[in-house]
């Protein structure tokens, strides 16, 4: 999947961005696309007596990026433990590529995660294991050989520039670089769902910038379907005003969308106390009445 | 929720959790080099303390006990009060208690910080089942090594005692030994061996338990890893006295 081959993207882009003529035909015809990558249909979940999620809905289509903003403990990472199969709803349905995993039990659940990269807050990295085998983790638990992995895992490293810190321990790693060897390792297995958690907290804006470039690669090179969850206005600046492509030099450049055009495939949705209280795009965003929300934007 | 159902809650949390660490040994697949390690890090890592234990427990026993036996002119007798005492109860109950303290403070902490750091999310999110990875080795790991500890742990404390008696007491050697083979039944060995299966049991899955429920951050940590220590040493000390009683029904020990 992390190839240099693009497809399926509309005809305007191809024409003017890359030069090449899209196939929008068979993109249609492709079933696989129509199904969306990730659906909730009214998703009911309460701890003890407090209400975390109630009645959330909303899709995430393929190739789509889904920005999900919100205060702290409004429900942001709850939606992504409920996609892994971490948690289970009381009620309602989830499906991942059309398959309803509400009741699934942790067994089939490891099907399902195969297709799924998840980057959690601060990395998670596993302390007692190297960057190479964290990143290897899910290659040697299946048994793959040795050599399959190390070029497997240093591609990945590449993908996130960090091929010379392989052999260092987590802990000799900065903030944003634990960061980084997470997505590395999440993105192992070439998934086509990838979940980001709050992806940038605690990290300068530089780094920041970084995990972000990383994000809009997969989407728009990778056509990888991802859920990005933050609460910084800048991360939703970035993934939905920019996109990537790749040059003449075969280098990836970062260009800003125009501003009469609306391509990125990228939306928003805002959570409030469990429930969903805007979706659509960020100019919608930036243009709602909606007290809670322009402060929310604005700070103030 | 109440005390009671509680403790209800928590006993029924650490069966399912026994219980499918132990369907998990059944299925592929199989970490066997990681249970090996843990062995190690069990067995030869507590070794020092148990052997240290062991010896000055058997020590102390005999400073304490000798002049009461030679005010009763059955000094001779001193090797086999010790080595019963030891075998039967001391050994197992003692060792038990060091390697809760060392061991399975060190595996509710360590379960406990991955927990808190989301390693454990993580490792479920990759595809490996945390307790089939994390829980059945060490669980198997302490089954396994505590009566071998506990046997280390007798040896040394018998040891301590001869030292004791012949250093302090003037006693022969050979009088000592001879006292003690001539207290040790096969069932009393069978019986110091069998308590430590089970003791094993306890510390294991009570820790592994603590560590992977842990809540509320670094704090809980703190929190969690009392807490297995406490309540395993607690549970061993009270299944002991049941599992004493046990014993001697099924082999007709303390009958003279």
């Amino acid at each position: 999947m992390l190839s240099s081959d693009l497809e399926t993207e509309p005809e305007i882009i191809a024409e003017d961005k890359l030069g090449e003529t899209a196939d929008i035909e068979s993109a249609v015809d492709d079933s696989s696309r129509i199904l969306p990558a990730i659906e909730f249909r009214d998703v009911h979940l309460s701890f003890d007596d407090k209400k975390i999620l109630n009645g959330v809905s909303f899709t995430v289509r393929r190739g789509e990026t889904k920005i999900i903003l919100g205060r702290s403990g409004g429900g942001k990472s709850t939606t992504i433990r409920l996609i892994l199969g971490l948690l289970k709803p009381d009620s309602g349905q989830i499906f991942v590529d059309g398959e309803d995993i509400t009741h699934y039990t942790e067994e089939e659940m490891m099907s399902v995660r195969q297709k799924i990269g998840m980057v959690f807050q601060e990395g998670a990295l596993f302390d007692s294991l190297s960057v190479f085998e964290n990143v290897a983790y899910r290659l040697q638990e299946q048994g793959v050989d040795e050599e399959t992995c190390e070029k497997e895992v240093r591609r990945m490293l590449r993908f996130v520039d960090l091929e010379d810190a392989i052999d260092k321990m987590p802990s000799e790693l900065s903030g944003g670089m634990r960061r980084r060897v997470g997505i590395a390792r999440a993105l192992v297995g070439d998934p086509t769902i990838v979940m980001f958690d709050e992806p940038t907290a605690g990290l300068d804006p530089p780094t920041a910038r970084t995990i972000c470039e990383l994000a809009i690669k997969l989407r728009d090179l990778e056509d990888v379907s991802s859920i990005f969850v933050t609460h910084e206005m800048n991360n939703l600046e970035y993934l939905s005003s920019e996109y990537a492509t790749v040059n003449e030099e075969g280098e990836v450049i970062y260009e800003m969308e125009g501003e009469n055009l609306c391509l990125i495939n990228t939306e928003v949705i805002m959570f409030r106390d469990g429930e969903i209280i805007f979706s659509g795009k960020d100019e919608q965003l930036r243009k709602t009445d909606d007290a809670y929300i322009r402060r929310f934007i604005r700070g103030k | 929720m109440n005390p009671l159902k509680n403790f209800l809650f928590q006993l029924q949390e650490i069966s399912l959790l026994v219980w499918r660490a132990f369907i998990g040994l059944f299925r592929k697949p199989r970490y066997f080099s990681e249970i090996i390690r843990q062995m190690d890090l069990i067995g030869v890592g507590s070794l020092p303390i148990v052997l240290l234990t062991g010896f000055f427990t058997g020590g102390v026993l005999i400073l304490q006990t000798f002049p009461t036996l030679q005010y009763y002119s059955i000094q001779n007798e001193a090797g086999r009060s010790v080595a019963t005492s030891l075998v039967r109860e001391l050994g197992p109950v003692l060792s038990a208690l060091m390697v809760s303290g060392r061991i399975g403070s060190a595996i509710s902490a360590e379960l406990g910080s991955m927990v808190v750091s989301q390693q454990i999310d993580a490792m479920r999110a990759l595809g490996t089942d945390p307790t089939r990875k994390l829980v059945s080795p060490r669980i198997l790991a302490l089954i396994f090594m505590l009566p071998l500890l506990t046997v280390a742990a007798d040896i040394f404390g018998i040891i301590g005692g001869a030292i004791v008696a012949s250093g302090l007491f003037n006693q022969e050697t050979n009088v000592f030994i001879t006292s003690v083979r001539a207290g040790i039944t096969t069932e009393d060995l069978i019986g110091g061996i069998i308590k430590p299966l089970f003791f094993g049991l306890i510390i294991g899955s009570i820790s592994c338990y603590k560590g992977l429920s842990t809540t509320g951050g670094t704090v809980g940590v703190g929190r969690s890893t009392t807490s297995a220590v406490v309540v395993s040493s607690i549970v061993v000390i009270i299944f002991d006295f049941f599992l004493s009683k046990a014993i001697a029904t099924i082999f007709d020990i303390g009958r003279i």
